[in-house]
């Protein structure tokens, strides 16, 4: 599901900043400034929208698994994305990309059959994960006293 | 393409990749050290998760570093074709990813993992091409 999620917003959100960015007239690095200004325009804030989506998903991914595991399996997406164009926009589909499909298909397959995580020892692992829930455990903490304050004020 | 165009569609796809690579590996490393983000929201909700992601500084190196490649694929896009910027430095990202993952991350990149990230490197090229 996350993994789909990834596949899905990324190459959506990059069509989209694509669309955005060839409308606009060309852009110097003297002019910088111009391309800050193109984040605001409504193809590009769509396409920022949907790569919002893509990075809260890929954030949670990597949590829990490698690197060089999310990276091949989000691939996919291209394939949806041509199958997406095939099927339901009746584009042409050339033997050359049919081959692409074939290809990045038989590659997430291949890592998606071995371990999505390196095995490591695990004192490090149980202490960054300590960290996090202390962390966690402060804002309960806060929570509470705030709760605390909350019943001893007069009404 | 003259050379000299040529030359300039290498750097920008460069700048592209190396900033990438140099995001992705840096966010990895974040979200490892502060572990399993579903774990984390189960015991302390959806903010204690948030928590946990923006008091990482590993985080925000990495967000920079994602922040110049995005910049940077803007620039790119806006000079040259998608079909050329798309496919070379999804294709290119995926290659330097595997190294850097292996060398700073120390991940157990494997036969299996070389293969795929080879195959999906070839088939996005021939896919977005």
């Amino acid at each position: 599901m996350i993994l789909g999620l990834v596949a899905l917003c990324a190459p959506l959100g990059d069509t989209c900043l694509s669309r955005g960015m060839t409308k606009l007239a060309p852009i110097s690095l003297a002019h910088p400034v111009t391309l800050i200004a193109a984040v605001f325009t409504p193809w590009i804030a769509l396409g920022i929208a949907l790569l919002i989506g893509f990075f809260a998903s890929y954030l949670t991914a990597l949590s829990w698994a490698d690197l060089t595991f999310v990276l091949p399996a989000t691939a996919f997406g291209n394939v949806i994305v041509a199958l997406f164009a095939r099927f339901w926009l009746h584009e042409a589909i050339s033997l050359e990309r049919w081959a692409g499909i074939a290809l990045i298909t038989l590659g997430v397959g291949f890592v998606a059959q071995g371990p999505s995580l390196t095995e490591r020892p695990t004192a490090p692992r149980l202490e960054a994960s300590s960290h996090a829930l202390a962390v966690s455990d402060e804002s309960l903490q806060e929570a509470s006293r705030t709760e605390e304050a909350l019943e001893v004020e007069p009404r | 393409m003259t050379n000299t165009s040529l030359w300039s569609a290498v750097a920008m796809i460069a700048c592209v990749v190396v900033c990438s690579t140099i995001g992705e590996v840096l966010t990895a490393a974040a979200m490892k050290s502060i572990g399993d983000l579903d774990l984390i929201r189960a015991h302390s909700g959806l903010k204690g998760a948030i928590r946990a992601v923006v008091t990482c500084p590993l985080f925000f190196a990495g967000v920079t570093f994602l922040a110049l490649a995005f910049f940077a694929l803007l620039f790119a896009l806006n000079h040259l074709n998608l079909s050329l910027v798309a496919p070379a430095s999804a294709s290119l990202t995926l290659v330097t990813n595997a190294i850097a993952g292996k060398f700073f991350l120390k991940e157990n990149v494997d036969r299996r993992r070389w293969t795929a990230a080879v195959l999906v490197c070839i088939g996005v090229y021939l896919l977005a091409h």
